[in-house]
């Protein structure tokens, strides 16, 4: 599972194998020439007291040849002046490459996230309803969100830190071995202890700081509960009661947070303790190795040169452990996002699938069944045959399969068993756009994009004319209250700061169905929330709608469905009455209790 | 900050001896590279063995004791995070609990759980840090420059020098990074929202078959995230590089000028450069952790500001002066009453008069928005009526105390909401002593006893946060059901069965009417059908009264509600 994570993650990175190539070598060269500083100012400080480390160096050599042909020679590159020159000249190329280095990282991890997000937005439009529907919204922004920031921040630190801190400690060791086997092992012994040190403090800051969360996240939720219904708090007079709910969860945060706070602090320090220790350690046996043999095996300089190895070499392992920590967070991440983006697709429209141009509007149900979950079968063997133009209403209470029925005849879901035919053909051999094209639908949950107004009515058809826009949001009675909107057609809404009430949001929804009639409609009725006068609008809206149409209405109020064609009465996925109205009061059934409970007092 | 201080007066001994030990740590710290550098020059020149262990001892000893400063600061220095923090967030919670519905509206709920959390944890976490290292920094910092004029006063110059240059690289390249990831975040919070977007309106997308057009708009905005990104690297990514140039640059420097003077009487020894090159280098560590120190403190001293300017607020209902009681043995009454919200430019309610009796019940309609939810809201003083006054038992709401008031007067809110608990632990909510009898009792008169007993868990059924795992109409019928254990005097029931299928909702209507303690009962609705039987209709259009009166005098006699009566019943006007 792991391994398949992290070699989906680096199939992205073939888009920047140059990128990569050119990080890779900038880190190398950028961590030999940072290595190289300390052992230059090493033989600068030993030319002081005039001793030729430098002049022995088998590197000495070849740098002789490079700067012979500008007239430098062997004493004059065997100078104080000529070593500052090259330091100054390897900090010049370090600092580049470094930067340069930087700039490739970033190009790759934001790349590579960037290509994660799209791929992850491309899968969401072609996965089916039924997983869309079983996945909560904030999950899935959180997978594309913050799961890829996350792998984000994993590929920057691996690919910054990680490499190049390999690479330094591997060149130090190599470094220090030559200059001093002795002196390397001391520093290579001590390294386990820091290890170790680290990983104990990481690990229990981890536990410390998981239960600090958790301690946190059950603040947070009392805070979000009793701050976000404090109008419910206060008129039931509940406030001491909630205060203590809090405090005694405050008391106990404060003592984790206490120990999670100390012992995260407690990293830093001890690392330090140990470098210190090594440090010390170096310069004891440095300086008696320089004693012990007149500074032969050892010189001043090279101590120093060891000094700075002791401070750097350690400093990679810490941060290793850090990115190691980050790189496994980033691949459960990894592991989630990808979980998105394997999700199975919804079945493809079949290659021979006929694309609907103009439907006439005839709609049958040839023993359909239908469930959402194997277990609970919700629509059995439901057969219907409707004519073009007729309006069918579809009554029942909530949860009885009136949304279901949408769902399947807008191929949302597909049926489990049997058809649903439009104008005979099967839908299951219809492309779904063409289908759904012919289907104008208003649904009580109004979903409106962030846009202008004029946008969101055209969203079917983007290249309505000025004149039909107005024309459609005129024939809903939307136009009066766009007029009085801040910008006109122009105002931006949909956004978190929407003051647009429900019945306006619904009205623009029926504009943007209105704009061009499909053959069909299904429109969801509006609930009590709504006032009244807003709501006759919509019905106005509906019947003009409606006229010469096939419709669907999914109907709350029993008495704006009297002039159906056909009444369905539903309950628990059957359709337990059909006929008219006045046919269905003298069944005396379901619909005729619905009915007089309306009008009972 | 003065809020700040307020809360760590009580951690003064751990505000001293946190930064004081800090400080000690920095001088051993500091004391480390003139160890060396005797080692180098007393000991390895002198050839003394016996020296070198001495100052190898020493050195283990600065180290140990500096470990031990600093596990002192540390731990006292969490101890005065972490206490002022408690405390802080028990004082605001507290505060927050007595603010009024007028000072909820005006700071909007988000910003309080905003205030109650990330700022305060902002707060705990700048302490710390202030305590830890804002004294150790500088110290170490400009200790690194005082160091080097002891040790070699004519090479110090290098110092002096190099100092300002690191400051202004760290401090610039953080100061710009900041600005630009907070507009990295807005252009994610643009790519959150069209995903959120896609996600919630994903039936119209596919309805309408935009998912060509969706994908190209994300493509938008998610290269111009990723570019933003890239461009904020590009600088941030100057910060190691040029640093490393400055502090290279420096030891360069050193060397060049300290070999110049080499051997000289005066001249700088190994053992002194080797230790000004170890200056150096902590000094640009230390610069770092100032910078991002210096940061988070910024941030902690805004959240304090924040806060300090919501402790401010005066909490609860002002003191107003009572108008002198009535004696005419109603149970609620309203007296010329209008209503204008805070900031608000016109009237909520204007001149409201009525009274009932007790027992009564009084139904009041209307379209949205005509003010409603805001009358039903001065019964129980949720909001002060800016004219005029209510009585309750003829006694002025502003003379009663607020926790009698409530006790007195039971809302079932608009939005049905339950907290996470148990359904009994939401209904004791009403009345704490309630016993399982008297639950049962109110879940039966609010319809909800049906599905209670469905449960296999009954009252101890478990309830999530808000009661999203109830459907919207149980919801209701529970919120009822709290209100009814209270056998409150006055009973409001504010739109809150509007979830409820006809069927239902006359059967509720039934119910109440029927209650043993026969409560002053207000019911807000859209619905005619439910208050048409009540004994007094209140017909509100625009913040006024329009109508006034029973069903059947209002059809008559009343516009508005022979409209709105006609748009529900009789219907079909083309559906």
């Amino acid at each position: 599972m792991k391994a398949k994570t992290i070699l989906r993650t680096l199939k992205y990175l073939k888009h920047y194998r140059l990128l990569l190539l050119l990080s890779l070598l900038f880190a190398a060269i950028s961590v030999a020439l940072t290595l190289a500083i300390p052992v230059l100012t090493g033989d600068a400080i030993d030319l002081l007291a005039g001793e030729q480390t430098f002049l022995q160096r088998p590197t000495f050599d070849l740098l002789l040849r490079i700067v012979s042909p500008f007239g430098v020679g062997a004493e004059q590159l065997n100078s104080i002046p000529a070593i500052l020159i090259l330091i100054c000249v390897c900090i010049g190329i370090t600092a580049l490459l470094q930067w340069l280095m930087n700039v490739c990282n970033n190009r790759i991890a934001f790349g590579i996230v960037r290509r994660l997000r799209q791929d992850a937005f491309e899968h969401i439009q072609t996965l089916p309803l039924s997983y869309l529907d079983a996945h909560p919204v904030g999950d899935i922004v959180s997978r594309v969100i913050s799961d890829a920031d996350a792998v984000t921040d994993g590929l920057l630190l691996g690919f910054s830190q990680f490499f190049t801190g390999i690479l330094t400690i591997l060149g130090t060791l190599i470094i220090m071995f030559t200059v001093h086997p002795g002196i390397a092992l001391v520093v290579v012994l001590v390294t386990p202890l820091s290890l170790f040190v680290a990983a104990f403090i990481t690990k229990k800051t981890h536990v410390h700081f998981q239960n600090q969360s958790k301690t946190r996240a059950e603040q947070t939720a009392i805070v979000d509960e009793m701050i976000g219904n404090h109008k419910l708090v206060t008129a039931f007079n509940r406030g001491d009661e909630a205060l203590a709910d809090f405090d005694r969860v405050n008391q106990r945060l404060a003592k984790i947070s206490q120990t999670a706070t100390f012992f995260s602090s407690l990293t830093n320090p001890c690392t330090r303790f140990v470098n210190n220790l090594v440090y010390a350690g170096v310069v004891l046996v440095g300086a008696l190795m320089a004693i012990a043999t007149g500074g032969v095996a050892l010189s001043v300089g090279q101590l120093s040169c060891f000094l700075s190895y002791a401070n750097q070499y350690t400093k990679p392992f810490n941060e290793i452990s850090g990115v190691i920590t980050e790189l496994q967070n980033a691949l459960t991440c990894a592991g989630r996002l990808f979980e998105l983006i394997d999700a199975k697709s919804e079945t493809p429209d079949a290659s021979d699938a006929l694309v609907m141009d103009e439907a006439r509007g005839e709609v049958a149900f040839d023993r359909v069944s239908f469930s959402y979950v194997p277990e609970r079968p919700l629509i059995k063997d439901l057969s219907l045959s409707i004519k073009d133009g007729q309006r069918v209403a579809i009554v029942g209470p909530t949860g009885c399969g009136k949304t279901t029925l949408i769902n399947l005849l807008m191929r949302f879901y597909d049926t489990t068993q049997g058809n649903i035919l439009v104008d005979g053909t099967p839908t299951r051999g219809i492309t779904r756009n063409s289908l759904r094209k012919n289907i104008g639908m208003v649904l009580q949950d109004t979903h409106l994009a962030h846009d202008t107004v004029r946008a969101n009515i055209a969203m079917g058809h983007p290249d309505a004319t000025e004149e039909q826009i107005v024309a459609a949001a005129k024939a809903c009675h939307a136009h009066s209250f766009i007029k009085r909107l801040p910008d006109g057609y122009d105002t931006v809404i949909g956004g978190d700061n929407d003051t647009l009430s429900q019945g306006q949001r619904q009205l623009l929804c029926i504009a943007r169905v209105m704009l061009r009639l499909p053959p069909m409609l299904i429109l969801d009725e509006a609930t009590s929330s709504i006032d009244t006068r807003t709501e006759q609008k919509i019905q106005a809206a509906f019947a003009k709608m409606m006229k010469g149409r096939t419709s669907f209405i999914v109907a709350h109020r029993l008495s704006t469905i009297k002039q159906c064609d056909l009444i369905l009465v539903m309950k628990d996925g059957d359709i337990v009455e059909r006929g008219t109205h006045d046919s269905l009061l003298a069944q005396n059934g379901l619909y005729a209790t619905l009915y007089h409970s309306q009008f009972e007092n | 900050m003065k809020l700040i201080w307020k809360y760590l007066r009580k951690y003064k001994l751990e505000c001293v001896i946190a930064p004081l030990f800090k400080l000690l740590e920095a001088c051993f710290d500091l004391c480390v590279p003139l160890v060396v550098a005797s080692i180098v020059d007393g000991g390895i020149q002198a050839g003394n063995t016996g020296y070198i262990w001495r100052m190898f001892g020493l050195l283990l000893l600065l180290s140990v004791v500096g470990l031990s400063c600093t596990l002192v600061a540390q731990y006292f220095s969490a101890r005065a995070a972490v206490g002022s923090a408690t405390s802080l967030r028990h004082d605001l919670f507290a505060h927050l609990q007595s603010f009024s519905h007028e000072q909820t509206d005006a700071l909007g709920v988000p910003a309080m759980i905003t205030r109650m959390t990330s700022d305060v944890n902002q707060i705990q976490t700048g302490i710390n840090l202030t305590l830890r290292l804002l004294l150790r920094s500088p110290v170490i910092v400009f200790g690194a420059m005082i160091m080097a004029f002891c040790v070699k006063p004519d090479l110090a110059w290098i110092f002096v020098a190099v100092i300002p240059l690191l400051s202004v690289v760290v401090f610039t390249i953080i100061l710009t990074g900041i600005p630009l990831y907070k507009r990295i975040q807005s252009r994610l919070d643009g790519v959150t929202a069209k995903t959120r977007e896609t996600l919630r309106g994903v039936r119209v997308v596919r309805a309408f078959g935009l998912q060509e057009r969706e994908i190209e708009g994300f493509k938008e905005v998610n290269y111009a995230q990723t570019a933003l990104q890239n461009f904020t690297g590009r600088i941030t990514a100057l910060m190691n590089p040029l640093t490393f140039i400055l502090v290279n640059g420096a030891i360069v420097a050193l060397v060049w000028f300290g070999s110049r003077r080499f051997g000289l009487p005066d001249g700088v020894t190994q053992g002194e450069l080797i230790a000004l090159v170890s200056y150096m280098s902590q000094i640009l560590v230390e610069l770092v952790k100032l910078a991002n120190t210096i940061i988070t403190v910024t941030k902690a001293v805004a959240c304090g500001g924040r806060i300090a300017s919501v402790m401010e607020i005066p909490a609860g209902m002002p003191k107003l002066e009572p108008a002198p009681d009535l004696q005419d043995g109603s149970a609620v009454c309203f007296d010329d009453v209008s209503l204008t919200y805070r900031g608000a430019g016109a009237p909520t309610l204007q001149n409201i008069s009525f009274c009932a009796k007790p027992g009564m019940t009084v139904g009041i309609i209307g379209g949205t928005g005509s003010g409603k939810s805001s009358l039903v809201g001065l019964i129980p003083r949720f909001y002060d009526a800016t004219e005029g006054h209510v009585f309750i038992n003829g006694k002025d709401v502003k003379g009663y105390d607020p926790t009698l008031l409530r006790d007195t007067v039971v809302t079932v809110p608009q939005k049905a909401v339950l907290v996470s608990g148990t359904i009994r632990s939401n209904l004791l909510w009403g009345n704490e002593n309630a016993t399982d009898e008297q639950l049962w009792e109110a879940l039966e008169a609010a319809q909800a006893k049906d599905f209670v007993v469905q449960k296999p868990e009954g009252l101890d059924a478990p309830v999530t946060q808000n009661g999203t795992n109830f459907s919207g109409g149980q919801r209701q019928r529970l919120t009822i059901a709290r209100a009814l254990v209270a056998k409150s005097p006055v009973l409001i029931l504010d739109d809150s069965a509007s979830a409820l299928d006809f069927a239902t909702d006359a059967a509720l209507r039934r119910a109440l009417g029927q209650l043993a303690h026969k409560p002053t009962t207000f019911i807000v609705s859209q619905r005619t059908a439910s208050i048409a039987h009540a004994d007094l209709i209140l017909v509100l259009e625009d913040g006024c009264v329009v109508g006034q009166g029973t069903h059947e005098q209002l059809l008559d006699g009343c516009g508005v509600y022979r409209e709105i009566f006609e748009s529900q019943f009789k219907g079909g006007q083309g559906a």
